[in-house]
């Protein structure tokens, strides 16, 4: 088949690129070349619009052991313990499909994680949806949660926290990222590099079928001549082939016969040998008639392309054939030596005794195609609503109208889908700041959250990106775990228009400024662009997913209040500032100005002051301060406590819809005894950090004089209706 | 004691039932699916997961397996059973216990905390429990929705078949407590020789204080006993 421009564009390559290829190779490709290279040169596998971005951020840190480049990055908490994580996008497959879209986007994120050796102890998601009176939303919605809950409930792994949200920049491009995270022994960590001369190369786990073949390289000019195979086709997952491979691969692991391994992702074999061979600067050879295939008469094009579920790619040290394959017989699953490493450093591949392609491994990764796009640096929006012209709210109206909102709604709906107990370490589940995992049989635990704000990302994307690093790290701190370290999922448009690509570099620039300030390198993530088309592109939407460490799980915290008559202490300043809140949108449909402006400087010290007040035993209960502001995370303590709170009424603020409102960053509540009063505020003071009292702990209600009387039963079936009636 | 864990592939509570059986005292060991024998045992456990994928239907491939007839021989000479989740589905499958598990009556898998109440407590499992205690325990199921004919319904109320039943934090039965539609609100039943327990809650999970409660701890100290 000739290679016309038709061609080279259906792989999703331009002719430029496809000009490289050829001055690459120093001839034309075949097909099977042409797929290999429209695999790897993808946005998804080669980063090349936003790798010159990515570099800036900090991925260095005392605690870190591996940052981006491996499977995933992994982090030291002590003892000889380590903890590996990643989180990483699924949004075009779970439009099309979103049971199983969702559902190999978790299976993905696990391979990511126990590839590197670790067990994986927890997941969470992020995921965003359109409008719920989107004809679409309801079904997605549904598809996405049961394939979330279908693939980690079967595996065996928790579910452990997330969020939800509903916004119509989404409605025609859903956003479902997934984030898995294992626990490792230090000296038990496996990477992806080659090493050695003529080891072998082994295939192992599920059959390769044509599945998913479009993902990373879209059609193909061979499926022209037969349509029925041209229907794309996403991949479908198979959550218990999965625990089979991740036993099997966890029991090889315990003695040293693996090299390197690296899990088939996007671009399956392709990426795989490709990454492994560039790492460790060789070559591999590749027998492409060995590869057990679940469907008949594939071609290598397809082979190398597929995207079947559940597959590994392992180096296995010399003489170590026959017992590893006992290990993968005894969990019946494939095990074939299908090549081995050379030192050509090309990637060569057999078929019918014939090299059927044949390219030098740097032409498809050091030398791929990286691109400084143009972009534009988006202004900070002036504040231009004022609440004074407003048509005027009670209070009561608009805390309930914004506690039974979609985006606001007690999410039990979904996470009773998911199994958050099992493997009985789950010390803190879902609805609080952050999860809480214990290290099996250990004092110690995790604490682990993801947050996104697109609306803030989307009035300034630099102040967006900082303050979703901001609000993670508040998380994990409102838990009493020190935060250390964060992956990344960047959700963007089309990066060939210079106004996404400027969300994108400002994002980037504001994730990197916070992160360097907190100490909270970046060490795994994952980009995904193109969400949406050229005209209507989706808001940014960076997701963060924060781990933090508790060094004693006796000293966690929860928002739950604990004692009629404590104090409940607001720590950091309230400005009032509502543009880009909840409070407008929801009670005014207003979305504009700027977000609340980040100050690092205070950030760091209130959270540091707070977790210093966790560890000293001396705060009962913490809540994070974030959308809705500072009334409906006072409301957010009453839920399940069985408790009220008697609020006061501000002195200095002139408006109080803008006191109890603003979404002013850097804010924690903490409930404190009494009798502990002056010894906190003496600690809070001697740090110069703003603190005062805002309400006092009470029996069932929920009030402020004058203003507002809620039974705290009722503030919580407010809550919790929307999902239910939906 | 000595009991004995039995793992197929797909099995995913396995590692918890068994932190649970050895920390309360049992000496226990894991079996896979594929021994053809069972070490001496006073006890099997049946642990929850989704053996061998459960595809085709809950439990029913795993109800085939060889270890399985070794289990049902050990539990036609008195051997004292316990399937939890997915091993009380493989547990009907079987045979040993009658009836099935539905699909939960909301078509969508559940997991939370509920409450049961201890209905009986004369018999091996359960002895610790005071009669009608309320517990809180954590489900995580798909198929969960007990159902069986008339006869056997009325033969498990009658000769007080019924280990658990689900209901609120006072105790009452009724259908708004009830998580997957199972009848009679049904969470957990014996066979007749009460040497066989199948119970959906897992009380694996609720041995600990610091992941949840201690609910759980007396089904297995009543084993002890």
């Amino acid at each position: 088949m000739k290679i016309t421009n038709e061609v080279v564009e259906k792989h999703g390559l331009k002719l430029e690129e496809y000009s490289k290829i050829k001055i690459l190779l120093n001839r034309e490709p075949n097909m099977l070349e042409l797929g290999v290279f429209s695999a790897m040169w993808n946005e998804h596998c080669s980063y090349k619009s936003s790798r010159i971005h990515l570099k800036n951020l900090p991925t260095k840190g005392k605690q870190v052991i591996q940052g981006p480049g491996e499977n995933a990055g992994v982090i030291d908490i002590g003892d000889d313990d380590a903890i590996i994580f990643k989180i990483e996008s699924h949004n075009h497959p779970s439009y099309i499909e979103p049971y199983q879209g969702a559902a190999t986007g978790v299976g993905g994120i696990l391979r990511d994680v126990f590839t590197m050796g670790a067990r994986p102890i927890a997941l969470l998601n992020s995921i965003h949806f359109g409008s719920p009176d989107h004809p679409k939303t309801k079904s997605l919605l549904n598809g996405v949660v049961s394939g979330i809950g279908g693939y980690g409930n079967c595996i065996g792994v928790p579910t452990v926290a997330g969020e939800i949200k509903f916004n119509n920049t989404y409605n025609e491009n859903i956003l479902v990222n997934a984030m898995a995270v294992g626990h490792v022994k230090k000296d038990k960590i496996f990477y992806s590099k080659a090493k050695g001369l003529n080891k072998s190369v082994v295939y192992v786990g599920s059959k390769t079928g044509r599945d998913g073949i479009h993902g990373a390289s879209m059609a193909s000019a061979e499926f022209d001549d037969n349509s029925e195979n041209k229907k794309p086709t996403v991949q479908v997952g198979d959550p218990f082939t999965e625990k089979l491979l991740m036993e099997a691969c966890l029991e090889l692991m315990k003695d040293n016969s693996i090299i390197s391994i690296q899990d088939m992702g996007a671009a399956g074999l392709t990426s795989s040998s490709v990454e492994m061979a560039s790492k460790g600067d060789l070559g591999m050879e590749l027998h492409l008639d060995k590869v057990p295939c679940r469907e008949e008469n594939m071609t290598p094009y397809e082979m190398m392309l597929s995207e079947s579920q559940e597959r590994m790619l392992i180096i296995l040290e010399d003489g170590k054939e026959n017992e590893a394959k006992k290990i993968f017989e005894k969990w019946d699953l494939d095990f074939v030596v299908m090549g081995k490493t050379t030192d050509t450093n090309k990637l060569t591949l057999k078929f019918e005794n014939k090299i059927v392609g044949e390219i030098p491994i740097d032409a498809l990764s050091t030398k791929a195609p990286i691109y400084d796009r143009k972009w534009t640096k988006i202004k900070l929006p002036e504040k231009k609503t004022k609440i004074k012209d407003l048509k005027k709210i009670k209070l009561q109206d608009a805390l309930l109208k914004i506690l039974s909102s979609p985006n606001q709604s007690n999410k039990n709906w979904v996470t009773n889908q998911f199994d958050q107990m099992v493997m009985t370490d789950t010390v803190q589940k879902s609805g609080s700041d952050a999860a809480i995992i214990r290290i099996h049989k250990k004092e110690k635990a995790i604490a682990v959250a993801v947050d996104s704000s697109a609306n803030y990302c989307k009035a300034h994307p630099h102040t967006g990106g900082k303050q979703i690093v901001c609000e993670n790290w508040r998380n994990l701190i409102s838990v009493g775990a020190k935060p250390i370290a964060i992956t990344n999922c960047l959700n963007f448009g089309n990066p060939e228009n210079p106004k996404i690509m400027g969300e994108l570099a400002e994002c980037i620039l504001g994730i990197k400024e916070a992160c360097e300030f907190l100490d909270y390198p970046v060490v795994s993530g994952n980009v995904s662009l193109y969400n949406g088309t050229n005209k209507k592109n989706i808001h940014p939407t960076p997701v963060i997913g924060g781990v933090g460490l508790l060094l004693n799980i006796n000293n966690r915290v929860n928002q739950c209040l604990k004692k009629e008559g404590n104090l409940i202490l607001q720590i950091g300043k309230n400005f009032g500032q509502l543009h880009q809140s909840i409070f407008l949108e929801e009670i005014y449909s207003i979305v504009e100005g700027p977000p609340p402006e980040i100050n690092l400087s205070n950030e760091k010290n209130n959270g540091l002051a707070v977790l210093n007040l966790i560890n000293k035993n001396l705060v009962s209960s913490v809540h994070d301060i974030s959308s809705g502001g500072l009334i409906l995370a006072l409301a957010e303590m009453t839920f399940n406590s069985g408790y009220g709170i008697n609020i006061s009424k501000p002195k200095n603020f002139f408006n109080l819809m803008e006191y109890f409102f603003s979404e002013d960053q850097g804010r924690y509540l903490v409930e404190i005894e009494p009798n502990n009063s002056n010894k906190i505020s003496k600690i809070l003071n001697d740090n110069n950090i703003f603190n005062e009292t805002v309400g006092v702990v009470q029996k069932n209600y929920f009030e402020i004089d004058g203003e507002l009387k809620i039974a705290s039963n009722d503030l919580y079936e407010t809550n919790n209706t929307w999902y239910n009636n939906y | 004691m000595n009991s004995s864990v039995i793992v197929f592939p797909g099995s995913n509570c396995d590692r918890d039932i068994a932190v649970a059986l050895e920390k309360l005292q049992f000496r226990n060991k894991m079996v896979w699916h594929k021994d053809v024998d069972l070490p001496k045992s006073d006890l099997i456990v049946v642990p929850g997961g989704f053996s061998y994928g459960d595809y085709l239907r809950s439990g029913a491939i795993a109800a085939k397996s060889n270890i399985l007839n070794e289990v049902i021989k050990a539990a036609n000479n008195g051997c004292l059973i316990l399937g939890i989740c997915n091993g009380f589905q493989i547990l009907t499958e079987t045979g040993l216990l009658g009836g099935v598990l539905l699909r939960n009556k909301n078509l969508k898998f559940i997991s939370k905390d509920v409450y049961v109440k201890v209905i009986n407590t004369e018999n091996r499992f359960c002895n610790k429990y005071k009669k009608d205690q309320i517990l809180q325990l954590n489900i995580a199921h798909n198929e969960g929705n007990y159902f069986t004919n008339k006869e056997h319904l009325k033969e498990l109320e009658d000769k007080n078949l019924i280990a658990f039943k689900y209901s609120d934090e006072n105790g009452n039965l009724n259908e708004e407590n009830n998580p997957n539609g199972s009848l009679n609100n049904i969470a957990g039943i014996f066979n007749s020789k009460k040497n066989i327990l199948g119970m959906m809650p897992h009380p694996e999970r609720t041995i600990d204080q610091v992941t949840s409660n201690v609910d759980g701890v007396n089904l297995f100290t009543s084993l002890l006993s």
